[in-house]
């Protein structure tokens, strides 16, 4: 059965078992990397994937589930240029090993979706992911600096699920 | 010689009496190696082993040590780059080849038992030479142990200095002038005086054909430009666009995916697998069995189109195992046998014995005594353990071949695993060293390279992907161990302690890993003192006049491994907890107890009063909140921590952690306020919630909810405050974990009166 939907932009179709968690079909049948596995049961977010402006497990989420949806992942976070939440990442340094870096970037663009100019009580609410390298005091210090930035620009959630880079 | 100094760490002995033997010495004495070290690559020259040039002025600067996320690919090279005046964008790394020069010496260098107190001893200096020297001769590449800046500092900046005077020189030559007119800037020579330049690109090729001549200096820290600031990582583009290629992110043509069962016991086998309902599976491709070796148990994997369809059918597959041929583990009876030891007065090892040693006790008024516990622990690193192996048959007279990208800290032992696995010589294997997701001490082993080596063999030329389950992982690791101690101490006038007597039980990692490693060189008795379990408690500044510290090895059948900051991991609980104890039992403060025991150790003493200082020690703080205090020295750093806490209920909140720290000179301030932010929440997580338990045999925590973190909400705020040194470079990417718990435990105490001597805090 073939599943069809957008993803970072590009028309997607996949003719595969449409249970597979869409972890799987991105990262093993369309090469896309840089989602990343970590638990399998949505409890470390390291698979984080935004679908329709929404931050989702990407390891709990069958393909069919996003059949016809805009799905968004770390490859299309950004166009020709850095997202504002990447360029803030990097004046952070955020990342040490980076493994769980893709998930914790894309729950903080689901986040700045639903919340442009998030408090530290909100942030600290919507993100859970699990960074075994620690760093979740710039986690928290980079979001807030990316929404400052890029408050009016990330507003429109369709409008990033839509972004331009192709996949 | 007392019983204290006369032994090494296994490795050492035996490697370093040959390396004697055959006159070491030159292979010791030079670092900096020769062109020929590097593979030849058109459009490049290589000035020495360490640093390549190309004609483009690109600089490729050799890695030793693997980045698992502690900022080694831009610390390392940062220290090339300052001694070439080159900028760091203009930089590139190459992994090492496998020559004994870019083996980590500095790790074997460690392992000599002195008192930091001793270390400048003859014997000491002799031993610790002794095991640099082993460590140049067995060239084994591994980052562990906070070594990486320690061990490579030295020949990346001679190689450095060196490789600038060759252009210099070349540079003078052509233009008839005396080297000492010239200068370097950002990849340049220059003659300023007539405004001349000439770019390392345009020089390389002449350069290489000199000889170094006269003496190399490198820079003083007054001359130093790069080092000490806090450079960009240069790793964090490709961690924030997704392209950062890990081990699980290879992808080649016509590679399979297989999810591996390895047998839930340690040391037992697999009896039977009942492959039926996987094989008649989608996608399913075959189910291939493996046996045990280098630590990974025996077990199955099953091969499919995706990793979904393995795991799918690796759990439609319905194994038995052989039980253990311990008997099953139970964390209560083993706990109970622990604690057993701490009643006893005889056996272990003795590691530290000064003044009266205990006997003190027996004449002391006031004598305090407690006892504490810690538990095993997973690394649960973010990326569970995988490998991706392909077999290449023989063909044409040209031998089979095997190809292997393995996320390791230990290159050189995955290299002899897959030899042992393979049945292949070293040369016709080749290993590509990936990303690593997380390492922590985890990475240490070679385990998870096993199940890839046998599935790639079974399914040849296709290469395969293993991926472990998170549950795989959890439930396979090589734990933390856990360990119970008995502290006494014997206070004297003013409160001061005059005895500090301590038994710790633990099982010892190094035999466990040597023989797991290199069976042949198991001491199979697990009674060998291991210094990896007694560090911490032993070993630190303190001045007390008389001291006894003995740890009692106890071999348990659980596996286990190096922990970032290994033995220091619970000790400092231990001992800076208890030292805390003796303070709160004569109504002293702390912070100034622990600073009159640092009269003679000025450094020690300016880090705990750095991070008291920063903390606002002793100023008030809002009603519910606490301040606790801890001191630690491990891997040649001295890290102090003020924690600042509250209660709710059962939670514990940690609000700000304020930490000093002296690990000499220091290569990127940025990746050192990194690394203990990272340090500090990875011991946190440990404090709050860390446990591994055993049930019948099989570990009772399966994944995250049962073995969890700390999250951002979690977090606290965390200040870094750097003492200024000139020092030799020590390691920061595990010093700051230790002081961690103690100084939460401790603002605990404050807070609510409540001492809490067992990991991980609970306080209903």
């Amino acid at each position: 059965m073939t599943i069809a939907f957008t993803l970072n932009g590009s028309p997607t179709e996949l003719d595969i078992d449409p249970a597979t968690p869409l972890l799987w079909a991105l990262r093993d049948h369309l090469n896309l990397t840089g989602t990343k596995y970590g638990c399998g049961i949505a409890a470390c977010g390291a698979c984080t994937v935004v679908v329709e402006g929404q931050a989702r497990r990407s390891c709990v989420t069958p393909l069919e589930a996003v059949s016809g949806l805009k799905v968004t992942t770390i490859e299309g976070l950004g166009g020709a240029r850095l997202h504002a939440l990447q360029q803030a990442w990097i004046d952070h340094q955020v990342p040490q090993c980076g493994y769980c870096q893709s998930g914790m970037l894309m729950a903080a663009l689901g986040l700045l979706n639903e919340t442009p100019r998030p408090t530290d009580a909100q942030i600290d609410a919507a993100i859970d992911n699990i960074c075994r390298c620690g760093t979740y005091p710039r986690v928290r210090a980079a979001i807030q600096a990316a929404a400052l930035i890029a408050a009016p620009a990330i507003a429109p959630a369709p409008a990033l699920a839509t972004s331009t880079r192709p996949a | 010689m007392k019983r204290r100094t006369f032994l090494i760490a296994g490795l050492t002995t035996g490697a370093a009496g040959a390396a004697l033997l055959v006159g070491a010495g030159r292979i010791v004495a030079n670092r900096v190696g020769e062109p020929d070290d590097l593979m030849p690559l058109p459009g490049t020259v290589a000035l020495n082993g360490w640093v390549r040039i190309g004609a483009d002025n690109i600089v490729t600067v050799v890695l030793s040590a693997v980045e698992m996320g502690q900022g080694v690919s831009t610390a390392l090279p940062m220290i090339v780059a300052e001694e070439l005046d080159v900028p760091l964008a203009q930089l590139r790394i190459e992994r090492a080849g496998p020559q004994r020069r870019y083996g980590n010496r500095a790790v074997f260098g460690a392992t000599a038992w002195f008192h930091p107190d001793n270390e400048n001893s003859w014997l000491a200096r002799q031993l610790h030479a002794l095991g640099l020297a082993s460590g140049a001769l067995l060239g084994v590449q591994i980052t562990g142990g906070s070594t990486s800046v320690r061990d490579s500092y030295e020949p990346l900046r001679m190689a450095g200095a060196s490789a600038r005077a060759l252009l210099v020189a070349t540079a003078a030559d052509r233009w008839r002038v005396a080297p000492g007119e010239c200068t370097t800037l950002d990849g340049y020579v220059l003659y300023r005086q007539k405004g001349w330049r000439l770019s390392y690109g345009a020089l390389a090729a002449d350069a290489a054909r000199r000889p170094v001549s006269g003496d190399v200096i490198p820079k003083s820290a007054a001359q130093r430009r790069l080092v000490g600031t806090a450079a960009p990582r240069t790793d964090i583009a490709a961690k924030v666009t997704g392209t950062a290629q890990y081990g699980a992110d290879i992808r080649l043509p016509g590679m399979l995916f297989a999810a591996v069962r390895t047998s839930p016991f340690p040391g037992s086998g697999l009896t039977n697998v009942d492959m039926a309902a996987a094989s008649a599976m989608r996608g399913v491709v075959r189910v291939v069995t493996f046996e045990a070796a280098s630590g990974c148990a025996a077990g199955f994997g099953a091969v499919a189109q995706n990793s979904w369809q393995a795991q799918l059918a690796v759990t439609a597959c319905k194994a038995e195992w052989t039980q253990p041929p311990d008997g099953p583990a139970d964390t209560g009876p083993l706990l109970a046998g622990m604690r057993v030891m701490l009643e006893g007065e005889t056996g272990g090892f003795v590691f530290h014995e000064r003044g009266e040693g205990a006997s003190v006790l027996d004449r002391s008024a006031h004598v305090e005594r407690a006892d504490y516990s810690a538990p095993w622990l997973a690394h649960a690193t973010m990326e569970p353990m995988n490998c991706t192996a392909q077999w290449i048959p023989a063909a044409g007279g040209a031998p089979a071949r095997l190809k292997l990208w393995v996320p390791t800290q230990v290159p050189t032992f995955a290299l002899s695993t897959a030899a042992k696995v393979s049945g292949l010589e070293k040369d016709q294997i080749e290993l590509v060293i990936t990303e690593l997701g997380g390492g922590f001490g985890r990475r240490l082993e070679t385990d998870y390279i096993v199940p890839a080596i046998a599935i790639a063999r079974a399914m040849q030329p296709a290469p395969v992907q293993v991926q472990w389950s998170r549950e795989e992982d959890m439930t396979h690791d090589f734990y933390r161990p856990a360990a119970v101690c008995r502290l006494q101490a014997s206070l004297g006038e003013g409160g001061r302690p005059t005895g500090w007597v301590t038994r710790s039980i633990s099982d010892a990692i190094t035999p466990q890993f040597l023989g797991r490693n290199f069976p042949l060189m198991s001491t199979g008795s697990g009674a060998m003192p291991d210094r990896t379990q007694a560090e911490g408690l032993w070993d630190q500044a303190y001045e007390i006049p008389n001291r006894r510290c003995t740890h009692v090895t106890l071999k348990t059948p659980v596996p286990i491994g190096n922990w970032r900051s290994v033995g220091h991991s619970h000790m400092a609980f231990f001992g800076e907890s208890f030292l805390d104890e003796l303070a709160h039992s004569v109504n002293a403060d702390p912070f100034e107890y622990r600073r009159a025991l640092l009269t003679e150790h000025p450094r020690h003493r300016a880090v705990l009063e750095l991070a008291a200082q920063k903390a606002g020690w002793g100023s008030a703080l809002p009603a519910g909140r606490a301040r606790g205090i801890a001191l630690h020295e491990s891997f040649g750093t001295i890290v102090a921590q003020v924690a600042e806490v509250s209660v709710d209920g059962p939670r514990v909140h940690v609000h700000r952690v304020v930490c000093a720290i002296d690990c000499g000179t220091v290569i990127n301030p940025g990746i050192v306020a990194q690394q203990v932010e990272g340090s500090v929440i990875f011991a946190l997580s440990a404090c709050l919630y860390g446990q591994i338990t055993f049930r019948n045999g099989r570990v009772e925590q399966k994944n995250f909810p049962d073995y969890e973190m700390v999250r951002l909400r979690d977090a606290p705020a965390i200040e870094t405050h750097i003492v200024p040194s000139d020092a030799p470079p020590m390691g920061v990417g595990e010093p700051a974990v230790p002081p961690l718990a103690p100084a939460v435990g401790n603002a605990l105490f404050t807070l609510t009166g409540k001492r809490l001597r067992d990991l991980p805090f609970r306080l209903g």
